[in-house]
């Protein structure tokens, strides 16, 4: 997994909460069976005016001059300013991929669905949580201020405004840890797998139906 | 010290290991895969040269490409013919038990589960799935994984998680009659909010509870994600058991007494403390219509369209007038005055026997409105399907001039041929009524069984209970 350590980068607003996963990448595109590649279709649906399919030149189709992402002043920009709830609906982790296979490095909303925000930490994606006054301030200040951007600092725990201003925001330190040394998780989890062995052998004897598997070998 | 609920039993049982951060290794009993989320895992073991943990605990099933239709020919669409045959190969290459297309035990991942006893009472159950929480149903710790946690599983049959919060949701009294359980989960998502679930594990309880049947149970936590939470739990009693007595991967003989003996103790305790309570009366619960792009839009099927005018709060107010706009409703529309072009009937939510037989009560001796283009019914596995044809079920929904579908997500989420076409709308007995969920441009109105079988007969929405 890609570390995040720090980052600084232009803003862009999506005004609407309980913005979910399907929205984010709708599911035509999840018939992919690889893990990049899906940046092009992120927010398919919000983001072109005709109907998104696999394999498309998405640099031929036709823009929603509306949508958010589409105005020129939010091109390149890296940070997603969002409303409540981000993420929720389908477990998808093609959602985070999208994200990142776009350009987004880091979130910042209210609240996100539970296994969204979770989904992201396992890519390098950043989900930063902020009181709603602030972030309806946030909004405020990216559309009166073309070129807004934000620093996000993971290690200070803290999103810097233009104006220096320093946002403090929470974190577990798990998932921090993990993020900055960008460690794979699995390596970690194999460091104890005399204690899954261990745990397993008390379990055959304790709940010896849990490890009858295959059919009808519980006889 | 207050007793322990549900949640802390299953948990305490699962834990491998506590971390200095806070976190804990939980044991994984149980792992489902289907073809959408599992490739990208798959790949992941291969490239750093692992090895999946523990092949048995594995079981995989494809449903949420394959076509409802005849199936002899295989797969049309290339795209989704590769992720099946991805699926189909990687379950060969490591000798995982897999129900394929053409299995007559395939179908919808939350659907067999259960149905074969692979899931079971007191187990951890994960799947690269949302739904999974369905499962809870069972007095099981079961939440849905992204593919990442896939991959954590297939290698080291863990999770490191962090505890959630508890939550119970207690709905006491008894519903009225043509008020299913899916009508009851609709009104607690209604009351609490897409997001009031988020961080916490959920325990339905309540005499309203207690009285379902175990497919209504599963309904009522297959949608608990759509409350926000990751899992929702029902205690074990008699019903579970019963349920699950004979079932294929179920214990049998000595192993089956001492399951049952474990199983009578998965109930929260009577001083057990939750950090949040939710009281209903099932009394109160209406037949339930969503009417927007969120399952907390919802209202009685004998009320309106709310107005987006009445909301004070900012954010919600634009989310309802957003709604009504993708929904092409006015506001205070009556709900029974929305007419509808589709019917469908199926998904992890509602395509188990019970709603297939609480669909054709409704539909037995009736046509299907000239005015709706398509109904379908596609049963949640093969086993439902044959179930429901020795009932004659089939005879029922196809003289009615239903489709008789074979089993899979199908128009759930639209990943195969079935699917709305822009402005369509849908009475659907799934879960989601996302904007394009069901197809770009499509209407979803989310709905129990029999609300859907009515939809079909009169045209429009009505109250089932005086149809
Ligand atoms: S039926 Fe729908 S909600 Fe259930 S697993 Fe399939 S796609 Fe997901």
């Amino acid at each position: 997994m890609e570390a995040f350590i720090n980052h600084r980068g232009l803003v862009a607003p999506l005004d609407r909460a309980n913005v979910d996963t399907d929205a984010i990448i709708p599911k035509q595109f999840l018939k992919s069976i690889k893990r990049t590649g899906f940046g092009p279709n992120l927010f398919d649906e919000w983001r072109y005016l005709d109907h998104g399919e696999p394999g498309q030149d998405c640099s031929r189709r036709p823009l929603n001059p509306d949508f958010v992402l589409n105005q020129d002043r939010y091109q390149g920009a890296s940070i997603l300013l969002a409303r409540r709830n981000f993420g929720c609906g389908s477990s998808r982790e093609h959602a985070p991929w999208a994200l990142l296979d776009f350009g987004i490095r880091a979130l910042v909303a209210p609240s996100y669905a539970d296994i969204f925000y979770n989904n992201s930490f396992k890519n390098g994606l950043l989900p930063v949580v902020l009181p709603e006054e602030t972030v309806d301030r946030l909004f405020q200040a990216v559309e009166t201020s073309p070129g807004y951007t934000l620093e996000v600092d993971l290690p200070a725990q803290v999103v810097r405004t233009p104006e220096g201003e320093e946002l403090a925001f929470g974190i577990d330190e798990f998932r921090k840890h993990m993020l900055l040394e960008g460690l794979d998780e699995i390596g970690l989890t194999l460091q104890h797998a005399d204690a899954i062995r261990a745990y397993e052998q008390r379990r055959r004897t304790e709940a010896p139906w849990l490890f009858a598997a295959r059919e009808g070998s519980g006889t | 010290m207050s007793g322990k609920t549900l949640y802390d039993k299953l948990w305490d049982s699962h834990v491998v290991r506590n971390n200095p951060d806070g976190t804990a290794i939980i044991y994984i009993d149980r792992h489902l895969v289907h073809e959408v989320t599992s490739p990208q895992a798959f790949e992941g073991l291969r490239l750093a040269d692992r090895r999946p943990w523990r092949i048995d605990a594995n079981l995989a099933v494809a449903d949420h490409n394959v076509p409802t239709t005849d199936r002899s020919a295989g797969i049309s669409d290339p795209v989704s013919r590769l992720q099946v045959d991805t699926l189909d190969s990687n379950c060969r290459t490591y000798g995982i038990t897999e129900f394929d297309m053409n299995d007559p035990r395939q179908g919808i991942v939350h659907v067999i589960g259960p149905e074969q006893g692979a899931t079971l009472p007191g187990m951890t159950v994960v799947c690269g799935d949302s739904h999974t929480s369905t499962h809870g149903a069972l007095g099981a710790l079961a939440q849905g994984i992204g593919t990442s946690e896939v991959e954590h599983v297939l290698a080291t049959q863990t999770l490191v998680q962090q505890k959630s919060r508890s939550m119970l949701v207690r709905v006491n009294g008894e519903l009225g009659p043509g008020v299913t359980a899916k009508d009851m989960v609709l009104a607690i998502i209604g009351r609490i909010g897409t997001a009031g679930g988020t961080g916490y594990a959920i325990e339905f309880g309540g005499d309203a509870i207690r009285s379902l049947s175990m497919e209504g149970r599963m309904t009522v936590c297959n949608m608990a994600i759509e409350a926000g939470a990751r899992c929702g739990l029902i205690a074990v009693d008699d019903v579970t058991i019963e349920y699950f007595r004979g079932r294929p991967f179920a214990p049998r003989g000595e192993l089956w007494e001492r399951a049952v003996a474990y199983w009578r103790t998965l109930h929260s305790d009577a001083d057990a403390e939750f950090e949040r309570v939710v009281e209903l009366d099932a009394a109160t619960i209406e037949p339930q219509v969503s009417w927007g792009t969120s399952p907390e839009m919802v209202a009685p099927v004998g009320g309106k369209v709310p107005n987006p005018f009445s909301e004070t709060d900012d954010t919600r107010r634009q989310s309802i007038a957003r709604a009504l706009d993708y929904m092409a409703l006015e506001p205070e529309t009556p709900i029974t005055d929305i007419p509808v072009d589709k019917v469908f009937i199926g998904s992890c939510t509602n395509s188990r026997i019970e709603d297939l037989r609480a669909a054709a009560e409704v539909i037995r001796g009736r046509r299907v409105a000239d005015s709706v283009r398509l109904a379908m019914v596609v049963p949640g596995s093969g086993l439902v399907k044959r179930a429901a044809e020795a009932e004659g079920l089939d005879r029922v929904f196809l003289d009615a001039g239903f489709e008789w579908r074979e089993p899979g997500c199908s128009m759930c989420l639209a990943m195969n041929a079935d699917r709305l076409e822009p402005g369509e709308r849908c009475a659907s007995t799934s879960n989601r009524n996302f904007e394009g969920r069901q197809g770009q441009g499509g209407r979803t109105h989310l709905v129990s069984p029999p609300m859907a079988a009515a939809a079909a007969i009169a045209g429009h929405f009505v109250d089932v209970r005086t149809f």
